[in-house]
């Protein structure tokens, strides 16, 4: 039984998806039921493995019995497997702290809403477990379409239109991707990730790899969402409703991004990508841009949830500048700030869900006097807002300290002052959103709400509260405990694969 | 003329499958409407799968089912006989999640045409403006 545990990884969830949507038709109070066991079992099965790969190494698992280079094989390191453990924790704190609104918003369309919360994140997990490049390809597929089917159930009046340019945006990505993964079958023979990279040393003088490695990474930044490619994010991120929303913003871009640094490691090799292809430092600059684009775009938003999409643009060109600056630290530092993202902007977009209860619209002027109505939850937003920013106990500082003294290592100073100044920028979008909750009362615009003159305490409920809480804490934890993360979780792979 | 031969001639598979990609490319960046848009996109992935279509073949390549005579036993198998059946495999994984993508295209389509009337662009743009 345990040593099936990555095939039942992504087996129990895609099977709970189909009974789910069975279930819609004859019982439908048992959907929840059942797609909270389809997570639960994930979630165990992928602690159990994260411990298991930090005592015995990494794992290899063998799909049907089949023999790696002719099957598929599940490959576990400890880096696979704390993003195993962070989207598992993720899919089903989301689930328990949005249930409410869930049954409430889709009552009659619950089956298809916790059918494709599922799928996705079997697609997600299949993704960061895979070792065979083409089932990669199925499986981003898999989370692709139904993050799509997903965006789409939110505002009827834009949502459909802004999925519809993330379906074309997605599928030129994807198909960049299958693209290149057919030039690398053509030079190797072979679909499996070691295998390839065992194979292609001798071939990465040839310019059909090198293609292929384009493709392969352009198809994977339009899927991120990397700068010049972001155009689908900001309109799908911000329609989409708001539980489907703290689930795809935390972790599709991020798993995306963790692909990239899986192809550079494990398809690839370091010393192909830092000394064959020689682009390292225009990806940086690149990353630069995308760090102040988004930052700026961020800082001319009105609307928290669409300016909130924006800062994802500028983190992932953290993470992208971080993995091709070209040494450990920085290498380490875009690992540990892929978790930290996931955590906190599930924080971030989980609390704005919760204090959309309470207002009006996502406005900032919305956000007037909420930390005297709804103290508890605006406490969580300022944390993951903290987080964002790069205050010290809260993890985004320790992500961000490492990506700093990569970039000193790696000599790359204008990442460096990028990096601050964004740093600075965060600074003042979270901070007009904090002033105006905290000294600005709504009598001031009493005009508006003339109908509910009371400031009475309306919290959020408990359901939600209570996970909201414990993301904010584990935000903390993640930052003090984020040495030993990095010393026994990250450092090793990564040293192992860079110099 | 050398030129012609090795690159043109010898390769028009991936001629053949470059032009197609562009075409469908360019459906989908230029054309107003939005089913043209989409057309575009399955062209885009059918180049792909034609790609790896072509890949796997070899010339004078059969198909590759293995005969077993009766009483033949385990006989060496020749594997310059038979076309490599792994690609072919493969894009019926990708012919399906393409006919997905497209449904869930279809269907959004039919959202945003239920609501707005219209599936060009520049008056949904106008009409999402005037709202």
């Amino acid at each position: 039984m345990t040593g099936n545990y990555p095939a039942l990884l992504v087996t129990v969830p895609l099977l709970a998806a189909f009974v789910i949507y069975g279930c819609s038709w004859l019982h439908k109070r048992s959907c929840l039921f059942m797609a909270l066991l389809g997570l639960t079992i994930p979630f165990a099965i992928s602690v159990a493995l994260l411990k298991k790969v930090l005592i015995n190494g990494h794992i290899s698992y063998h799909l049907g019995g089949w023999d790696p280079p002719w099957g598929i094989a599940y490959e576990l390191d400890p880096i696979n497997a704390i993003v195993l453990v962070a989207v598992t924790t993720v899919a089903l704190v989301n689930l328990i702290a949005t249930s409410k609104e869930i049954e409430t918003r889709f009552s009659d369309r619950r089956g298809a809403f916790y059918a494709l919360y599922l799928l996705f994140v079997v697609g997600l997990l299949g993704i960061v477990a895979t070792g065979d490049l083409f089932n990669l390809y199925v499986l981003l597929e898999i989370a692709s379409i139904t993050g799509y089917s997903l965006i789409a159930m939110g505002d009827p009046a834009r949502a459909p239109l802004s999925s519809l340019n993330y379906v074309f945006m997605g599928t030129i990505g994807a198909c960049f991707y299958l693209l290149g993964v057919g030039y690398i079958y053509i030079m190797t023979g072979s679909l499996n990730m070691a295998d390839v990279h065992a194979l292609l040393p001798p071939l990465y003088h040839s310019s059909a790899i090198v293609v292929a490695f384009i493709f392969c990474l352009v198809g994977v930044m339009i899927k991120m969402g990397f700068f010049p490619l972001h155009s689908w994010l900001p309109n799908a991120y911000t329609y989409v409703p708001s539980p489907a929303a703290s689930l795809i913003a935390p972790l599709m871009t991020k798993v995306m991004a963790y692909v990239m640094i899986r192809l550079m490691i494990s398809v690839f090799s370091p010393k192909f990508v830092f000394s064959s292809i020689a682009a390292s430092n225009a990806v940086v600059w690149l990353a630069c841009l995308a760090i102040v684009m988004g930052a700026l775009m961020a800082l001319a938003q009105r609307d928290v949830r669409r300016m909130l999409t924006y800062i994802i643009v500028s983190e992932i060109g953290y993470i992208v500048g971080g993995a091709w600056i070209g040494n450990a630290t920085a290498m380490s530092g875009a690992v540990l700030h892929i978790i930290n993202d996931v955590l906190m902007t599930f924080c971030v977009f989980l609390s704005l869900g919760a204090i959309a209860r309470s207002t009006k619209g996502y406005q900032i002027e919305n956000f007037s006097g909420l930390f005297k109505k709804i103290p508890v939850t605006m406490a969580t937003f300022v944390v993951s807002g903290l987080s964002i920013i790069g205050i010290p106990p809260t993890c985004g500082f320790f992500s961000k300290w490492y990506l700093i003294l990569g970039a000193i290592e790696g000599g790359h100073y204008g990442f460096i002052v990028v990096l601050l100044l964004s740093s600075l920028i965060n600074i003042i979008l979270f901070f007009r959103i904090f002033e105006e909750a905290f000294f600005v009362y709504p009598k001031t615009n009493a005009v508006h709400t003339e109908g509910e003159a009371s400031i009475a305490i309306a919290e959020t409920p408990f359901v939600t509260l209570i996970p909201l809480v414990l993301t904010a804490i584990l935000l903390i934890f993640t930052g003090i405990y984020s040495g030993s993360l990095i010393a026994l979780i990250i450092k090793p792979v990564v040293s192992a694969g860079l110099l | 003329m050398d030129f012609l031969l090795t690159h043109l001639v010898a390769k028009y598979n991936f001629w053949l499958y470059i032009i197609l990609m562009m075409i469908g490319l360019y459906a989908m960046i230029a054309k107003n409407n939005l089913i043209k848009k989409l057309v575009g996109m399955n062209i885009f992935q059918t180049a792909i799968i034609l790609f790896y279509v072509s890949i796997g073949s070899k010339r004078g390549g059969t198909i590759p089912i293995v005969e077993h005579i009766a009483g033949g036993g385990e006989h060496a198998i020749n594997p310059t006989r038979y076309v490599n059946p792994l690609p072919h495999v493969l894009m019926l994984t990708a012919i399906v999640v393409s006919v997905s993508t497209f449904g869930v295209a279809l269907a959004l389509a039919i959202k945003i045409y239920q609501r707005y009337k219209t599936l060009e662009e520049d008056e949904l743009l106008t009409r999402i403006r005037e709202s």
